[in-house]
């Protein structure tokens, strides 16, 4: 089997996998990280989220093969050392999640579009996050703790 | 870890330095295994102290969303006087309902079923302390009293930490729960508060424990394919090309029990990866045995219910007051209308799944099998491993995870027994993830239905009659869940006048309870009908609903039926909170819509907008709810906002259809759910009443399709009898 070679929460890591395995189940099932969710395979439901090269991607549509040489960033690499990332910590503090399956798809989209707007509208937080479904109906809420996270932002 | 009680006990309770509390329970082992223990000695245990002041309180209750294991923890710490920055919770470790009651949840009503349990458990924890206190700090008991993790003399600064009492607390004589006063919600310094979930941060950092991140050594992935119309038999299978795919380890052909809540037949396959199984999948080929499976086609139980021509089916469920002659007066009017909906699907975000380990002849010659189980109701599956596989309680260790949504869905045991059925022919741990699209094809199904609803209204515009015909669904002779309407809803459970029966036609598509069973369907006919009587009448919908309320009284039952005070209460808050009455813009309009079920009284005001091109905007829904006291008010908010959104999304897009007994449709792509974009704000009011609390997590969704329908008419003059909304040509 081919191996890819790529920078996994800033870590050089390669795995030995099929060249057509979405990067989804190579983090999931092959390296462990489970943060990583799946709910649709087809890129509707964005539980997947996860950032290569700063954007965000769902990662049931791309395969390992087409992350070789990239850097890949899952929501377990998302805080700093033991800092949490503002939204992770505006997450727990305004109790977004209801069962929680959903929110970390949320808040790798949310963390792309912080870096890209520091202070978005809430146009851009329909057209950023239009791409992760909430069975639950926390839309209330992620609006909020985006708004919140915004006004503690530090872009740099 | 499974830790059996004994060890339990001992670990936390002796060796360890912990403190455990059991709950009063006559007859009980722990008197025999725990001699130090005087009393009557309790069988629960829920409440334990380490020596650095950590509390773990355990929460009995399965979580999916709706705030159960932060909720119930809280009742015990605000009952001992617990800081809740000091109190960890942890899912119990097994499922033993001698020990810690029942473990299962739905209906909403998990909080008040263990209400009193919870408060028990902290309060007997609380007595223990201060006996200890009075005991440590040699001052009179009735001097003492608990905050903050700490009793304390009232009289002087005196005070000891429930981690130097936990000792000698625990030596102290089990209270009789008789002698137990509980708080009054003046004292409250948790309940009522907003507190984060427990999980938040696991949540938050990848490191929640969904069944479907389970991962043990030697573990294997699986699949399972059936027969895409429910029924149908394997006859054969490609089974040599699959075990060739890359990655597959094994492949079977297994033949089920038939029960479609066990284990029915299919192909498993296990392999290397989730991947690998769902790929090799593709190249299945299966013979299906068709001849008794479902032909249910969801066009043809449309004709069947536009044929029935009929204001009453042969299933009369009641019938009260002078019924006839209301109906046939000649000076009443009598308006009828007639509503339908679709089947919807569960669409939880995390997939069916569930860890196996089937360890043949492990302990003794005897098999056991592990299980790390996504459920609502973990006893049940103890029952299933019975009857199944003949395992007893002690040969079953089930590890309960937490679910990412539920919403009525996993309460059947079908996927345990597939994983099972792979561990057991692989002989390791099998991790079983069913495919998006196998959890839209083999949903246990919100039933779609039909229903005529007749009014007689005498001249003076008063309803003096009302009658309900529902074209629902049985299976081997009996109507299913969801189809229909039950006799303790709103108006049939109050009003003088009434009929109300069903017609039912045979479906094999699978039903099953989804967030407010009945109640998600019949709200929306009863409740946009009673709107239309209003327009009809020419009458105020506020007045209106008040006047069929009737005087303010509790209706005969348990919490479960309605109080139309309360009702009337809910009605007047969110007509006040939300405006009602206000002048609104050309294509803008509120709706209103009231409903009773769960044990809570909720009402709510949608404002709508529709523009040329029949966009909808809904900008905000007012809810009043009446759920009793509020234990978590985060919680509380949170679940009446997502049952909103969750309501509107299922009103707008959601419709699940069949032909010739196949679903026909596979994913997300073909069943639009709501988006950020198109939610709501939802302001949410509670009437606190001194009742007894009860649960949160459907009763907020039924009222808001007919609020949103109400709304349109406002804002448009065009009526909505039809779910979902897209089908009528809105967009959102
Ligand atoms: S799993 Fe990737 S978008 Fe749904
Ligand atoms: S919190 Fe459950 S799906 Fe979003």
């Amino acid at each position: 089997m081919p191996k890819y070679q790529f920078l996994l929460n800033g870590k050089e890591f390669e795995v030995d996998v099929p060249g057509d395995m979405p990067l989804l189940w190579t983090l999931r099932d092959v390296i462990g990280l489970t943060g990583t969710k799946y709910g649709c395979g087809i890129g509707q439901c964005g539980a997947c989220t996860v950032h290569v090269d700063g954007s965000p991607v769902r990662s049931c549509l791309v395969t390992a093969a087409s992350v070789d040489g990239s850097e890949v960033t899952t929501i377990e690499g998302l805080a700093e050392e033991d800092r949490l990332h503002i939204l992770q910590q505006v997450w727990v503090d305004q109790d977004v999640a209801q069962c929680g399956y959903c929110q970390t798809g949320q808040i790798m989209s949310a963390a792309a579009l912080l870096k890209e707007k520091p202070n978005p509208t809430d146009d851009d937080i329909d057209e950023a996050m239009s791409g992760n479904y909430c069975r639950c109906g926390t839309y209330v809420r992620i609006r909020e703790a985006i708004h919140t996270a915004a006004g503690f932002y530090d872009a740099s | 870890m499974h830790l059996k009680r004994r060890t339990l006990i001992k670990m936390s309770g002796l060796a360890g330095g912990g403190f455990v509390l059991a709950s009063v329970m006559p007859g009980s082992l722990l008197a025999e295994e725990a001699p130090s223990l005087v009393g009557s000695v309790e069988l629960n245990a829920y409440v334990q102290i380490d020596e650095d002041g950590t509390i773990t309180i355990y929460s009995g209750s399965p979580e999916m969303g709706q705030g159960i294991k932060t909720s119930l923890p809280m009742i015990v710490a605000e009952e001992m006087g617990a800081n809740w920055d000091d109190v960890i919770v942890k899912q119990t470790p097994e499922v033993d309902t001698e020990r810690y009651g029942r473990q299962s949840t739905g209906g909403s009503y998990t909080l008040y079923l263990n209400w009193n349990l919870m408060r028990k458990m902290g309060a007997t924890a609380r007595e223990m302390f201060l006996a200890a206190g009075a005991i440590e700090m040699e001052l009179p008991r009735d001097e003492l009293k608990v905050e903050n993790s700490r009793v304390f003399h009232i009289h002087s600064d005196q005070f000891r930490s429930f981690a130097e009492l936990a000792a000698l607390a625990y030596r102290q004589p089990v209270p009789d729960p008789e002698s137990l006063v509980y708080k009054g919600r003046e004292e409250y310094t948790i309940l009522g508060k907003s507190v984060s979930q427990v999980d938040s941060l696991d949540i938050v950092t990848g490191a929640g424990d969904f069944g479907i991140d389970t991962r043990v050594p030697d573990m294997l992935y699986g699949t399972y394919e059936k027969c895409p119309a429910v029924g149908g038999t394997i006859v054969s299978a490609n089974l040599d090309d699959l075990k060739k795919e890359p990655g597959v380890v094994d492949a079977w052909i297994i033949n089920g029990n038939g029960n479609v809540r066990e284990l029915m037949d299919g192909v498993g396959i296990v392999g290397t990866s989730t991947w690998a199984v769902f790929k090799a999948r593709e190249k299945l080929k299966v013979v299906w045995d068709e001849s008794a499976a479902s032909k249910d086609s969801w066009t043809g139980f449309k004709k069947f219910a536009e044929d029935v021509d009929s204001d009453v089916g042969p299933e009369v469920n009641i019938e009260r007051g002078d019924f006839k002659a209301v109906f046939e007066d000649r000076d009443n009017r009598v308006v009828e209308r007639f509503y339908e909906f679709p089947y919807v699907t569960h669409m939880c975000l995390e997939p069916m799944n569930c860890t196996a380990h089937y360890r043949a002849g492990e302990k003794d010659g005897r098999d056991h099998l592990e299980v790390w189980l996504p459920t609502q109701n973990g006893p049940r599956f103890q029952s299933v491993a019975k009857n199944l596989y003949g395992l007893e309680k002690d040969q079953v260790t089930i590890h309960v995870k937490r679910m990412g949504g539920s919403f009525g869905r996993r309460t059947s045991n079908e996927y345990v027994c597939e994983a099972i059925e792979l561990s057991k022919r692989a002989g390791k741990p099998v991790k079983l993830t069913w495919s998006r699209e196998d959890n839209m094809r083999h949903d246990f199904f919100r039933v779609g239905g039909f229903q005529k609803v007749r009014a007689a209204v005498n001249p003076e515009g008063r309803v003096v009659g009302w009658d309900e015909h529902a074209i629902g669904i049985h299976q081997n002779g009996e109507r299913v869940v969801g189809s229909g309407f039950r006799d303790s809803a709103f108006p049939l459970a109050n009003f003088p006048v009434v009929r109300g029966s069903h017609t039912t036609t045979e479906m094999k598509t699978l039903a099953g309870p989804w967030r407010a069973p009945w109640s998600n369907t019949h709200a929306f006919i009863t409740q946009s009908f009673i709107h239309e009587l209003a327009v009809e009448t020419g009458r105020d919908h506020v007045e209106l609903l008040l006047e069929m309320l009737g005087s303010p009284r509790k209706l005969p039952g348990d919490i479960r039926s309605m109080h139309t005070g309360r009702a009337a209460d809910v009605i007047k808050m969110v007509a006040s909170k939300g405006g009602w009455g206000r002048k609104m813009p050309k294509g803008r309009g509120l709706g209103l819509s009231f409903y009773f079920c769960h044990a809570a009284h909720v009402a709510e005001i949608a404002e709508v907008s529709v523009d040329a091109e029949r966009k909808l905007t809904l900008h905000r829904v007012t809810a009043a709810v009446d759920v009793g006291p509020i234990i978590n008010m985060s919680g509380a908010l949170g679940q009446v906002q997502g049952a909103i959104i969750d309501g509107y999304s299922t009103m707008v897009g959601q419709k699940i259809t069949m032909e010739q007994g196949r679903i026909e449709q596979t994913n997300l792509d073909q069943y639009p759910v709501l988006r950020i974009g198109a939610a709501p704000e939802v302001d949410v009011h509670f009437i606190q009443s001194d009742n007894e609390p009860t649960g949160l997590g459907e009763p907020a969704l039924p009222p808001l399709a007919a609020a949103v329908a109400n709304a349109i008419y406002a804002a448009t003059g065009e009526r909505v009898r039809k779910m979902p909304l897209i089908d009528e040509g809105f967009t959102v």
